[in-house]
């Protein structure tokens, strides 16, 4: 009896560590390959059908965002520039770039429209005004949207303004939309955030609520 | 006044005079195409049939020389205390945006139909099969309004899509997108009818057209006495069409039973 009691515990300790070991090593494996190794695999990656550089044109070219960038006079946005737009310069081809010279031959001389891949693809049942969210709507309490409008793009789309040359869209396989896409916990951020808008005593006096204040309502981003 | 579901500066609500209307269903055409109703296969299954805004025929129930018919559209009425937003279980439809207008929203219907069940003006259907468009009408289809799979229900929602864009017309104009003239946003039935019978318009600023339409003493809303607070109004200075609008007993008038009107 003796003997076995001061045999087992060291038995059993040894079996267990050898036990649980390869568990651990499966967790570990089970974890790089979920977080690091599978993810990239959802995804394709897609470039853009002809190399755009945004340094060329607003450092070079001096041009401003709202060249391109701007709300139409009906309210809606004006995101990516047609072809009609890029051939007001691009006519002729302005450099030596052989990458002008493709865009040139291929899409301006035939006007055909280059499908440009989307960043922010949202789908069919959502809603987004771009109009609602300008520089001077949102800077007028966060003075540095004012300061430097291309904070308050970048809270949404990739920062490309200072690029030479368009980052590939990472693509979902399966659903299609981009890793970019916005979810709609983003949206809530700020649309759910009661106190997005501060109430005024006049508000308060009149009972309203500060989610109809805040614009949280379903079809202020569903259509 | 207001129901349960918050004070609204912005009450969108429409007037309909039955004495104008033809019952020539443009309003029904203008709002299958403005919204991406698709193309019924048999129109006549009234079961199966889809039709945010659906036009009655109504009778005095006299034989001639005495009969008289009257046509009346039915869109959803936004009701002020609307019963599907207190039955739905996932809050799909909620009355909870300036305007009042009681939204719905697709992704999150799972098709139990309470809300169709609970709606006293039959306003609702249901997506019995998924919609299809023959081959070539899908170019028809507006991006303004996204296209509902089987299993959900519908309804019309003012063409809400038009407010937002209105707004957005506004933003951009540098006025003021919370009081936008009554020109600004008008819904596809209104802008349809040919005989003008639809006015669209804030109930609240007496500046637009409906809110005088609505105090007419013409002026009446359907089964007003269930207090459902509806902001589509009717008229008509024929009595027995004004009787129509809910149930009367024998001795009783029209006019004794309306309710308190929005000032």
């Amino acid at each position: 009896m003796e003997e076995k009691n001061t045999m087992n515990p060291g038995v059993k300790s040894c079996t267990c560590g050898a036990l649980v070991a390869p568990f651990v090593v499966g967790l570990i494996g089970a974890l790089i390959v979920g977080w690091w190794l599978f993810p990239p695999l959802l995804y394709s990656k897609k470039l853009q059908p002809v190399r755009f550089s945004h340094v060329v044109h607003v450092e070079d070219g001096g041009m401003a965002c709202s060249d391109c960038h701007f709300n139409r006079e009906d309210g809606s946005f004006s995101g990516i520039p047609n072809t009609g737009k890029c051939a007001e310069c691009h006519a002729e081809p302005m450099g030596e770039d052989p990458e002008e010279l493709r865009f040139v031959e291929e899409y301006v001389a035939t006007g055909k429209q280059v499908e440009w891949v989307r960043y922010q693809v949202q789908p069919d049942n959502v809603f987004f005004s771009h109009a609602a969210h300008s520089v001077e709507a949102c800077g007028s309490c966060h003075p540095e949207f004012e300061e430097n409008p291309r904070e308050l793009c970048n809270k949404c789309h990739p920062d490309v303004g200072g690029s030479d040359s368009a980052p590939a869209a990472q693509v979902n396989r399966i659903t299609g939309y981009t890793s970019m896409t916005m979810k709609m916990w983003q949206c809530e951020r700020c649309h759910a955030n009661e106190n997005h808008f501060e109430l005024t005593e006049e508000d308060e006096a009149k009972h309203i609520k500060p989610v109809t204040r805040a614009n949280n309502g379903c079809q202020v981003c569903h259509k | 006044m207001s129901g349960h579901y918050g004070q609204f500066d912005i009450r969108w609500g429409m007037v309909i005079d039955l004495d104008k209307c033809t019952g020539c269903g443009a309003c029904m055409v203008a709002c299958q195409a403005e919204n991406n109703v698709a193309i019924q296969t048999d129109a006549s299954n009234k079961r199966l049939v889809t039709n945010w805004m659906l036009v009655f025929e109504l009778s005095n129930g006299k034989s001639f020389p005495d009969h008289e018919v009257a046509y009346l559209p039915r869109p959803c009425m936004h009701c002020g205390n609307p019963s599907c937003v207190a039955v739905c279980p996932a809050t799909v439809t909620t009355k909870d945006e300036e305007g009042g207008i009681v939204s719905q929203i697709y992704p999150r219907c799972f098709g139990c139909r309470y809300c169709m069940a609970s709606c006293p003006y039959h306003a609702r259907y249901f997506n019995w099969y998924d919609p299809v468009w023959p081959e070539g009408m899908e170019k028809t289809l507006s991006p303004d309004v996204s296209v509902r799979p089987r299993g959900v229900v519908e309804k019309c929602h003012f063409c809400h899509h038009r407010w937002m864009q209105a707004k957005d017309k506004a933003r951009v104009a540098g006025e003021d997108p919370k009081a936008l003239p009554q020109e600004a946003y008008q819904t596809a039935c209104t802008q349809a009818c040919p005989n003008g019978a639809i006015t669209f318009g804030d109930l609240n600023n007496p500046e637009h057209t409906v809110h005088e339409l609505a105090h007419s003493e013409y002026a009446f809303r359907l089964l007003e006495r269930l207090g459902t607070e509806p902001q589509v109004y009717y008229m008509s200075r024929r009595e027995w069409v004004r009787r129509a609008g809910d149930n009367y007993l024998a001795d009783e008038k029209t006019g004794s039973v309306k309710n308190e009107h929005h000032s």
